[in-house]
């Protein structure tokens, strides 16, 4: 047996496979509800509810996918210049890192307001900082690989914990706000650093406009710009993008830059809009996640959105089918797993015709 | 050469005085396929094709890229399993789909891409696969004895303890046919005749990668092979070669075996039209018109990571209006030229002038400077093939003014290019999505005229602007058929008459006299000095691309740019 590649994908099968796929999922999840002893309907019934069925629900699920909707642009982005960059969970706490760091209340700036610049100045600024964070953390790897050679996947994996130990330095140190009476948590961002909320008594902020603005942003550079046409083109086929005469090193480390500074972002845009502070679980695997919606997504920025909400509801909403069923959480990390996976084996299916030897197209 | 072809036949159809076959009566051919069938979803690749290849035969099997060689011959081999037919060996049916009993049968291929372990001895490689896996001790000194045997048998001089990879190609052949005819039937049941040896030996494309003398060496080869009562298919698009060996030619066209007729009543013409299925043009030549000199390359050096000249000293001058090409066996440099030349390489020392300016070794000064640049490998070098067709049009020149403004690709312009590029082209297969038409599913043939397109076509708003001052061509027409390869010649004749200089980098010699100006030929990264093709014989350019060059022709190259036409 053995794998063809097909000439052109039909229209149906580009919408069949990806639905099989979410089809599968379901199939997956539902037996394992079962295997817990839970009832189907009743489990599917309060995923759905806790993660969509609901006004409160809805601004959960929203909240949940800003920073994932943020991770993935940045996976996509980097994924797309065939740079496999496995760190956005560590540009992301470098980001948060930063925009404490620069809006925070700082107990020896200021007499303990941070630093005195207006909000319209600062604000840009902490912004920039945070992605600048996340930018310079993936430059390292993107030189060592275009350079040297050097395994991306490993060298930007690693640094996600090298990053979470020094913030975690931070927060036991110069950064600890002296208020917390002894937990590990940052100085808290100044109040007009924070972002507004969205909708009255929820957790919904305006960061998600702010994803759904970047997501929009990286759609329009992939598609319509020279910068986007040759991340693709270095991405799709890098011997003939040089050969052609773009700069391989150099768009990739424009695109290196961009996804960390879009992960970056994702941090700085978490603190601001949730907490207000940092702290060492903020990220419940945001940066991770990031890839299996980029994946999702099929690279598109645009499509990026919807993967994230989906991904975002799942979560949310297992927490609620838990509760009423009493199954583990952790199904809903299965569920996004299994979705990963069937969707890459849905577009292997897309674009590949299996072959078994000397049976195909018998007549 | 005439000569050796007459005894070829002569020996051929001489009743074969063989040990092979014995028993059965004359009649039976070798090989008799009966309507054989093979469907690849829509199309069809094999059509009801029957054939039969007598015993002590050779029978040429001729055909386009796409024509239903290489299904047939997977078909026949057991690679594939036959939709419908059957065939024949030696009166036995072969079973469908199995490889295991074409090889007992004593059916033994000479592969175009050598199938053999560079790491591993001549011995070891042609033992490789041949043996049961149960038995503790390999046989060796028995597997000497019988390579040993068979080379002398047919004149195909080894050393089995050689290490492969250190053999020139001619050499790495050899052991590849010795392969082919040791390991049929190797693992047959033993009856009382012992082994029955392989007694049909397929050749794929044999003479592509060698040399005159190699080539010459081979027929010879081929000839004692004949003589011992082997029958032989000869694949191959080479007319000349066809006609010489052969005593029958087979000629598939779409699937379907158009022709198969006894070699004396055809002629080169006839067959190429039989390929084809159309009279095929031939491009048309105008009197050398050298102009001026455009580009040199002086002194150039070049070696790889382990110190090894890929470059010797090579002199080079291509001047306006004229075809000049490098011909020589593949690996004696030709890549190191062809990568300096497209601006991928830098040099070691010496120097790249156009119109005497030094060039930056990038792609994109190449570029802007009118170099047009035709890579030797469409499909990774020369195209994405992930990216619609307009995007590959507007590959090497986005980033001007016609196709993007301040960061941002025009893409109705592009568009429009590519429109007009596939429309002046006339690449084929885009009728269904236009210019959005991934690359890849293009075929080879229209892959290489977008190609040419997109570097033969100056820009939108610079239609006045004349051919590119050069054009570099790396085996512009590899693996291309018939009728595409009279394209791209005609397409490099023509912007040669309006002032282009053509370098053509190439390993075929009916190409490179069918088409060049001037010749210089390449051996181990030394170039000889360029002659006019009248100045060159068919012996003289063997000798030459064997590295039989003399210290007198070499120092001629030393002003290599001094002696313009």
């Amino acid at each position: 047996m053995h794998l063809e590649q097909r000439a052109r994908i039909s229209r149906p099968l580009q919408w069949a496979a990806p639905l099989l796929a979410v089809a599968f999922t379901l199939l997956v999840a539902a037996g394992l509800v079962a295997g817990a002893g839970a009832p189907i309907g009743q489990a599917c019934a309060s995923l759905l509810q806790g993660g969509f069925g609901s006004r409160f629900a809805w601004t959960e699920t929203l909240t949940r996918a800003t920073p994932l909707i943020l991770t993935g642009l940045a996976v996509a982005v980097s994924f797309r210049a065939r740079l496999f960059n496995i760190g956005a969970e560590g540009q992301l706490y470098a980001g948060a890192l930063a925009a404490v760091a620069v809006g925070g209340q700082h107990a020896g700036v200021n007499e303990g307001a941070g630093f005195a610049l207006s909000a319209w100045l600062l604000f840009p600024l902490m912004m920039l900082a945070a992605a600048a964070a996340g930018a310079l953390l993936l430059l390292g790897p993107a030189i060592l690989k275009s350079r040297l050679g050097v395994d991306e996947v490993v060298t930007t994996l690693l640094l996600n914990f090298i990053v979470l130990l020094l913030v975690s330095l931070m927060l036991d140190g110069p950064m600890k706000d002296p208020a917390a009476m002894g937990w590990p948590q940052s100085v808290e961002l100044q109040s007009t650093m924070q972002l507004g909320k969205l909708v009255d008594r929820s957790r919904l902020h305006s960061g998600l406009l702010w994803a759904v603005f970047c997501s929009g942003l990286c759609w329009l550079l992939m598609q319509r710009t020279t910068l986007g046409f040759e991340i693709r083109a270095v991405g799709a086929n890098a011997q003939a993008a040089r050969f052609a005469g773009i700069a391989v090193m150099r768009t990739t480390i424009t695109a290196a830059l961009l996804s960390g500074a879009l992960a970056g972002l994702a941090g700085a845009i978490e603190v601001a809009g949730r907490s207000g502070y940092l702290t060492l679980d903020m990220s419940p695997g945001y940066g991770y996640t990031g890839i299996v919606i980029a994946m999702l997504a099929a690279l598109n920025p645009l499509v990026v959105v919807a993967a994230a909400i989906f991904v975002a509801g799942v979560l949310v909403g297992a927490d609620d089918m838990s509760r009423v069923v009493n199954v583990p959480t952790y199904i809903a990390d299965v569920i996004v797993a299994v979705a990963l996976l069937s969707m890459l084996v849905a577009s292997v299916f897309a674009r590949y015709r299996f072959v078994f030897r000397g049976l195909r197209h018998a007549r | 050469m005439a000569r050796s072809a007459s005894r070829l036949t002569t020996a051929s159809r001489r009743p074969a005085a063989n040990r092979l076959q014995t028993a059965l009566p004359a009649e039976v051919p070798a090989l008799r396929l009966s309507g054989i069938c093979k469907r690849f979803g829509e199309l069809l690749a094999n059509d009801d094709i029957s054939l039969e290849l007598g015993r002590g035969e050779v029978l040429a099997l001729l055909g386009e890229n796409g024509a239903g060689k290489s299904t047939l011959v997977s078909i026949l081999f057991g690679h594939y399993r036959a939709d419908a037919g059957q065939i024949d060996v030696f009166g036995t049916p072969l079973p469908p789909g199995n490889a295991r009993a074409a090889l007992n049968a004593g059916i033994g291929m000479v592969h175009q891409h050598f199938m053999l372990a560079d790491n591993l001895s001549v011995l070891d490689n042609v033992m490789l696969g041949s043996e049961p896996l149960w038995q503790p001790f390999s046989r060796r000194d028995a597997a000497r004895r019988r390579l040993l045997d068979m080379a002398d048998r047919f004149g195909l001089e080894v050393n089995p303890n050689a290490r492969v990879g250190s053999l020139s190609v001619g050499e790495r052949q050899r052991v590849e046919i010795l392969k082919a005819l040791l390991t049929g039937g190797a693992c047959a049941p033993r009856g009382a005749s012992g082994r029955p040896g392989t007694r049909v030996l397929i050749l794929d494309e044999p003479t592509s990668v060698l040399t005159p003398d190699e080539v010459e060496s081979l027929f010879v080869t081929l000839q004692r092979m004949v003589a011992q009562g082997l029958s032989l298919i000869f694949i191959s698009h080479k007319l000349d070669e066809v006609l010489r060996v052969s005593d029958r030619i087979a000629v598939l066209r779409g699937g379907r075996l158009v022709a198969c007729i006894p070699k004396g009543q055809t002629d080169k013409a006839r067959l190429a039209e039989l390929m084809v299925g159309r009279e095929v043009a031939v491009p048309r030549r105008r009197p050398s018109r050298a102009g001026r000199l455009v580009c040199e390359l002086r002194a150039a050096r070049l070696h790889d990571a382990e110190g090894r000249r890929l470059l010797d000293d090579v002199d080079l001058g291509m001047f306006a209006g004229e075809v000049l090409a490098i011909a020589g066996v593949s690996g004696n440099g030709q890549q190191a030229l062809a990568d300096v030349l497209f601006g991928l390489r830098s040099l070691d020392a010496g120097r790249m002038l156009m119109d005497g300016i030094d060039m930056p070794p990038r792609p994109a000064a190449r570029v802007a400077a009118g170099v047009a640049r035709i890579p030797e490998d469409r499909h990774s070098v020369g195209v994405v093939g992930d990216l619609p067709l307009w995007e590959n049009a507007i590959l090497e020149r986005y980033r001007s003014r016609s196709f993007s403004r301040w960061g941002w690709v025009r893409r109705g312009a592009a568009q429009a290019h590519a429109k007009a590029l596939v429309e002046a082209f006339d690449v084929r297969g885009t009728e269904a999505q236009g210019v959005a038409t991934p690359t890849r599913s293009l075929s080879g043939g229209n892959m290489q005229k977008l190609i040419l397109a997109r570097v033969l076509t100056p820009e939108p708003g610079q239609h006045g602007a004349a051919a590119p001052k050069l054009i570099i061509a790396d085996q512009p027409t590899w693996g291309l058929d018939i009728g595409a390869v009279a394209n791209v010649h005609q397409r490099l004749l023509d912007a040669c008459a309006q002032g282009s200089a053509v370098l053509l980098i190439c390993e075929d010699l009916d190409e490179i006299f069918a088409i060049a100006d001037r010749i210089a030929v390449m051996h181990r990264g030394r170039l000889s000095a360029a002659r006019p093709r009248a100045a060159w014989s068919l012996p003289e350019i063997g000798l030459a691309m064997a590295g039989g060059l003399t210290e007198a022709v070499l120092a001629h190259s030393a002003r290599g740019v001094g002696d313009a036409p």
